[in-house]
């Protein structure tokens, strides 16, 4: 399944929402795969306004973390924002462990979030 | 704790891919589901093995889809007890920097160990380095459930 049947992309005035579908973001070749195509929103449709919506993602591992790290330093390279949004309590604990609470803007919901940029 | 304590006990190898780990990783995971234990213990056993797994897959075994990565499992009601060895020369988990410290908080990655230890009871490696045993007690909380 290629990374774009993964992610739902719709927008929402100036800012893009990306909705994660799958349960779980495991293994580096899938993670690889999704970055890829969130890097050509960014790069090749130029949406520098971007918000993942984690409501449907159960588990990530660090290497997702990490892909997030890539993504959130390639949105502020073309001047814009990256939130994040609707992580579950077992998840958010993992950005806070990781101290990754304090680079990434997390909001509670996608409502909130929407009225943050 | 000797063998017949233990709930059940699952010793294999796999080959050194991610979806052999996965299918590893659930059928153990799925034993914690039927033994009772909370969501949130069991979302962080299944995090340390990924990391574990990942880990053997891409640093002990260097991404050789030839290796193997030799798992040891063992359940108890209220533990669970896991041995990760990859077929690499091992390393020095002291060497991996703090990934929480401001020079490396925004490195790509490194957090996997420090992940496992913080959902696991106790992480310990082997002299060598590819071999890491995690285990995990079931919170006093949390105990009940299915006998």
């Amino acid at each position: 399944m290629g990374a774009e049947q993964r992610l739902e992309v719709s927008e929402h005035g100036d800012v893009t929402v990306v909705r994660f579908l799958d349960r779980k973001i495991l293994d580096e070749l899938n993670i690889q795969e999704l970055g890829d195509e969130l890097f050509r929103l960014v790069e090749e449709e130029n949406r520098t306004k971007l918000l993942l919506s984690f409501g449907s993602v159960e588990f990530l591992s660090s290497a997702a973390l990490g892909k997030l790290l890539t993504l959130d330093k390639k949105v502020k390279s073309h001047h814009g924002q990256l939130k994040l949004c609707d992580i579950n309590p077992e998840i958010y604990k993992v950005f806070e462990i990781t101290r990754l609470f304090k680079v990434f803007d997390i909001r509670e919901d996608e409502a909130s979030a929407l009225a943050s940029f | 704790m000797s063998d017949d304590q233990w709930t059940w006990t699952r010793a294999a190898s796999i080959a050194s891919v991610h979806s052999a780990a996965v299918v590893a990783a659930e059928e153990i995971i799925a034993k914690l589901g039927e033994l009772g234990w909370p969501e949130a213990e069991i979302f962080g056993v299944r995090l340390a093995l990924e990391e574990a797994f990942a880990n053997a897959i891409k640093h002990g075994n260097a991404g050789e889809h030839h290796k193997q990565i030799h798992v040891d499992c063992r359940i108890a009601p209220h533990r669970i007890w896991i041995c990760v060895m990859d077929e690499g020369e091992g390393f020095d988990p002291d060497d991996v920097p703090d990934c929480t410290a401001d020079e490396y908080i925004d490195r790509p990655s490194g957090r996997g160990i420090m992940l496992m230890r913080s959902f696991m009871t106790y992480v310990e490696y082997s002299a060598a380095g590819n071999c890491v045993v995690m285990e995990k007690h079931r919170s006093a909380g949390a105990l009940g459930g299915p006998s």
